[in-house]
């Protein structure tokens, strides 16, 4: 048995260490990384709430959830490699115009 | 102590460390193991909170799928090991306080305010079974949205990673060198 407030520590710790990989990194890919990372602490809230208040639909936004990055990292990943084709780095500091 | 709670700490704890490692590390294929550790992880808790098809997915499509087109990307652009410029060490002087500040203030508003009520192995029905019924009654409407997105990332992905088309002038388009 095992309180509820413990998987919300878990998950909220798994998010601020994204959000720290988020500001901390320099290297588009774990940037990118840093972004999953939060999604998965949100989605270890959802499960834990759904299992605490018995709504299997907490298990349905996890999958939903699931959809949306796995959009978001094929889009992403694409966007990575035409912004590498272009500049020749993975550098976010060397990324900072619109216009080449 | 009951076996349940030395399970969820035993996951917790590999779920920390990779997430600790994931800031630590500088080279992105090592981040990405270390993810990789937290997702495989993560799907322990799943089990043990009872949503057994929920940890499958979390396996195959996170640290399956996701996690190989991200291993991918970086093989394909012989991503190296990052630099550390000055913005970033500015960062990490201010992130990594504000991260432990936050953090301590989430656990303690939580473990503070919040109901200890245990959540017991099993007691949610989470077998493909009921989530599919789920799914395709009462949530119909989003999951069928849900794959318009997917169609439109795939379409997307396959225009911004295809090489761009040269003019007819010979000079390629798009390109600067």
């Amino acid at each position: 048995m095992v309180p509820l407030s413990y998987y919300l520590v878990l998950g909220g710790f798994l998010f601020a260490c994204g959000v720290a990989g988020f500001l901390i990194k320099r290297n588009i890919i774990t940037i990118f990384m840093s972004i999953e990372l939060m999604l998965n602490g949100v989605n270890l809230s959802f499960v834990a709430f759904a299992a605490h208040w018995h709504a299997l639909a907490g298990q349905i936004f996890v999958f939903f959830v699931m959809v949306v990055a796995a959009a978001e990292s094929a889009v992403g990943l694409a966007i990575i490699i035409a912004v590498y084709r272009t500049r020749e780095t993975l550098n976010v500091d060397q990324v900072n115009l619109l216009k080449l | 102590m009951s076996i349940h709670l030395i399970l969820f700490l035993a996951f917790g704890a590999v779920c920390v460390a990779g997430a600790v490692n994931l800031l630590a590390q500088t080279h992105p294929i090592n981040s990405a193991l270390s993810l990789i550790a937290v997702m495989a992880a993560l799907a322990g808790e799943y089990l043990l909170l009872g949503a057994e098809f929920v940890a499958a997915v979390q396996v195959i499509v996170y640290a399956g799928a996701i996690m190989v087109l991200f291993v991918f990307t970086i093989m394909l652009l012989n991503a190296g090991v990052e630099e550390r410029t000055k913005g970033s060490r500015v960062a990490t002087l201010i992130g990594v306080p504000g991260m432990l500040a936050g953090s301590i203030l989430v656990a303690w508003v939580l473990l503070r305010h919040s109901g200890t009520e245990a959540v017991a192995a099993g007691a949610l029905p989470g077998d493909p079974k009921t989530i599919g019924q789920l799914l395709f009654h009462e949530f119909l409407l989003p999951f069928e949205i849900t794959s318009i997105l997917i169609l439109i990332a795939v379409m997307g992905a396959v225009v911004l990673a295809s090489k761009p088309p040269t003019s007819p002038a010979g000079e390629p388009a798009g390109e600067v060198d």
